[in-house]
């Protein structure tokens, strides 16, 4: 059992999207994250979704997609370098002491304020997915109000790319 | 360029696609395409008597021909009423073009009267489905529909149609387009040479091979290269329930079906192989039995036009992505390119040995003497009486089982059935889809008394479009089926599976204006089918009281290997 991430690029049409989540459900595969929005060119959207499974379950999820229609080209990021990201906006309660400490964490990690309240921060943050659980870790469960992840977005590393 | 409204389109359109029959049931949400069916007389609309009877109709004419069948109901109860039939035909990959009708646009969302969200309940069961957005998009929409349904792996594709896309007042410039193409969608269109090259060699170095022919040889059309390779190479063959006729039934080389209710040398010769060349099967459970126990010395090769369905239950060693016909035809040409031959001192030995296991079992059963009649009788006499020239369109359950089993196919496209889905009520209705669309040939529903009240209410639609179809109703009296399992699985616990209060069949049947006969002695029973087939203009109903105590065997012993079967009620091997 291996953690994939398989980027999508489909059709940008209503209804493309809910075939792709469907296709999930129907067939017992799990989603761990899904991202989804319209690229450079307005006909297509792209979609990351990571999943786990083994070999077998793997190569059903990427002929299963490969045959919806409105799939154009798909590719397991995981079967090459590739690089990740993930994008997390999180509210944390921040009073005296904790305030500055707060601070502290948030450079360290290279995350930005990006509003604050006289009992809040909320604090954004790009990383791939264990440095944001690192995060939320050492900030502690008891102060952390909000979190909201965007899910993963991957990219293949080099001068390869996924388009048509 | 002429200008018309979206239900003229609609129409239009398929004139445009050659269709000749539209199997439907009119409703709010289509009463504007059904207003401009009336206005035109090419295409001949067939008022079914409940949605799902349309739906297998289509399906049938489209299993007998290989051309989509086309469908059109109403919103809401309409559409969802059509479900079971558009499920049926995608199990087994049959094209299909459904037109449904929907609320306006603008009421979409809103629990309108007659509203279900047909794109979301035919989404997992259809190959592709679209909402029409505009009117100007409905050429293009039924292009699109006709191209997915029949090319690649062929499935059903449903077109939802708001109702305000055919507003008769609305008018659009209408031209059918002449092609099309979707860059998202390309079906193979060979398989690898490589690949196919390696499948050879291994093909020419077997010593225990068997072909396994599936569905996708009969809608691939490839029954005729299929046969000529088989002989070529003189390998034995066993045909799925989908794949019954790809290869001729009583030829020598023919093991009959494999599976749960598969011969006992089919099964044995699968299990004891040392080469599967599966052509368009997909290793459906009802075929491997535990799939971590199949055929454990066997290489794969699985030519398969569907990639997913390779390696889905079953890893291949040699997958093969394409359509049938041409890999078969370019295996053919390979071989005939080599000098070598087939081993054939191996494969004397492994016939040899087939043959014993031919003869272990042969498809015997018991006959009790006497008048009672047993439903594998019935079976052979309509072999018999109909030359293995008819087509068969089943229901589901035992007698689709000893259909199955009894009747030998030696054509494609003759044998008529619900496998992946095995939907009762589904016999009848394609009976009368083949029926309508080969007005010469003999068709004939074999069903159940169960099955057959599915759908009987079709029988007002037979006197209506006069269609004459001879059904076979193997009358045990329960759902056999059911019983049998829980003969084995519940100590004879028979559950909910005595049919009680079956009406009078042949008052009911003669209520609609048809023929009927009832037969409970065996020496009546030839006799009477003679009768019925001589009736040619009239639909004949032969109510065949069978015993009930009957079980189907073979029968693959559950999660256990092809060899595991019980052979009869009390010998298990
Ligand atoms: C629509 C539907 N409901 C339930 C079943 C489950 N089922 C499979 S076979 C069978 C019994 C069929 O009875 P009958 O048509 O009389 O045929 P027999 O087995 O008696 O020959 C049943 C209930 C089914 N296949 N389809
Ligand atoms: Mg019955």
């Amino acid at each position: 059992m291996m953690r994939h991430i398989i980027a999508v690029l489909m059709e940008n049409e209503s209804g493309a999207l809910s075939r792709v989540v469907g296709l999930f459900s129907q067939r017992n595969f799990n989603i761990e994250t899904l991202n989804v929005a319209p690229t450079e060119d307005p006909t297509l959207s792209r979609l990351t979704v990571t999943t786990i499974g083994s070999d077998q379950v793997i190569e059903q999820i990427t002929k299963q997609l490969n045959k919806l229609i409105e799939v154009v080209k798909l590719v397991d990021l995981t079967e090459g370098d590739h690089i990740t990201r993930e994008l997390m906006l999180v509210k944390i309660k921040a009073m005296g002491q904790r305030r500055e400490e707060v601070k502290r964490l948030v450079d360290i990690f290279r995350g930005q304020i990006i509003d604050l309240t006289n009992r809040t921060y909320t604090v954004q943050m790009v990383g791939d997915q264990q440095k944001l659980d690192a995060f939320i870790e050492i900030v502690g469960e008891a102060y952390v109000m909000e979190v909201v992840r965007s899910g993963v977005c991957g990219i293949a590393r080099s001068d390869k790319t996924l388009s048509i | 360029m002429e200008l018309l409204s979206g239900a003229d389109m609609l129409v239009r359109s398929l004139q445009n696609e050659n269709v000749k029959y539209v199997y439907g049931y009119p409703g709010g949400a289509v009463l504007h395409i059904y207003d401009a069916l009336f206005r035109q007389d090419k295409i001949k609309h067939i008022l079914v008597r409940h949605e799902q009877a349309a739906t297998h109709m289509a399906d049938a004419y489209a299993r007998a021909s290989g051309i989509p069948g086309v469908v059109l109901v109403t919103s809401g109860p309409g559409a969802t009423n059509a479900v079971t039939g558009i499920a049926t035909a995608f199990m087994d990959s049959i094209p299909m073009v459904a037109i449904c009708g929907q609320v306006a646009h603008n009421m979409i969302g809103e629990d309108a009267f007659q509203e279900t969200d047909m794109m979301g309940v035919s989404r997992p069961v259809v190959k592709h489905n679209m909402s029409i957005k505009h009117p100007s998009e409905i050429p293009m929409a039924v292009k699109k529909a006709f191209y997915l349904a029949t090319t690649g792996r062929p499935g059903p594709v449903v077109i939802d149609v708001p109702k305000d896309m055919t507003t008769p007042t609305d008018k659009f410039k209408y031209e059918y387009p002449a092609e099309i193409r979707i860059r998202s969608y390309n079906p193979p269109s060979r398989g690898h040479s490589g690949q196919i090259k390696k499948a050879v060699e291994l093909m020419l170095m077997a010593s225990r091979p068997i072909i396994l022919v599936g569905g996708g040889v009969i809608g691939g059309q490839a029954s005729a290269e299929l046969t000529q390779l088989a002989q070529k190479l003189n390998f034995p063959v066993t045909t799925t329930l989908m794949g019954l006729g790809g290869y001729p039934a009583t030829d020598q080389q023919c093991l009959g079906m494999p599976g749960m209710h598969g011969s006992y040398e089919a099964n044995m010769a699968l299990h004891h192989s040392d080469l599967i060349l599966n052509i368009g099967a997909r290793f459906d459970d009802r075929v491997t039995n535990a799939t971590e126990k199949f055929c454990p010395t066997a290489q794969i090769i699985h030519v398969d036009i569907d990639a997913s369905s390779i390696s889905k239950t079953i890893a291949a060693d040699i997958p093969i992505v394409g359509p049938a016909m041409l890999v078969l035809k370019d295996m053919l040409t390979l071989l005939a390119k080599y000098k070598q031959q087939p081993n054939t001192q191996m494969l004397t030995t492994w016939w040899q040995q087939i043959n014993q296991w031919r003869n272990r079992h042969g498809g015997r059963y018991e006959v009790s003497g006497g008048s009672a009649i047993k439903p594998q009788q019935v079976i052979e006499t309509l072999y018999e009486v109909t030359r293995g020239e008819a087509y068969i369109c089943s229901d589901v359950g035992q007698h689709q089982m000893f259909a199955a089993q009894y009747y030998k196919f030696d054509k494609p496209n003759r044998w008529i059935n619900s496998g992946g889905l095995g939907t009762m009520g589904f016999g009848f209705p394609a009976a009368m889809g083949v029926k309508l669309n080969f007005p010469d040939a003999e068709v004939v529903c074999v069903t159940g008394e169960g099955s057959f009240q599915m759908n009987l209410q079709e029988l007002s639609t037979c006197s209506q479009f006069d269609l004459p179809v001879k059904i076979v109703n193997l009358n045990n009296q329960s759902l056999g089926m059911v019983r049998q399992w829980q003969d084995m699985n519940y100590e004879s616990r028979h559950s909910q599976s005595y049919m009680q209060s079956l009406p009078d069949f042949v008052k009911l049947v003669e209520a609609y204006g048809h023929v009927a006969i009832k037969v409970e002695r065996m020496e009546d029973m030839k006799p009477a089918m003679e009768a019925a087939l001589a009736m040619h203009d009239r639909l004949v109903f032969l109510d065949i009281y069978v015993d009930p105590k009957e079980h189907v065997y073979p029968m693959l012993v559950p999660k256990a290997s092809m060899r595991d079967m019980w052979l009869s009620k009390t010998e298990k091997v």
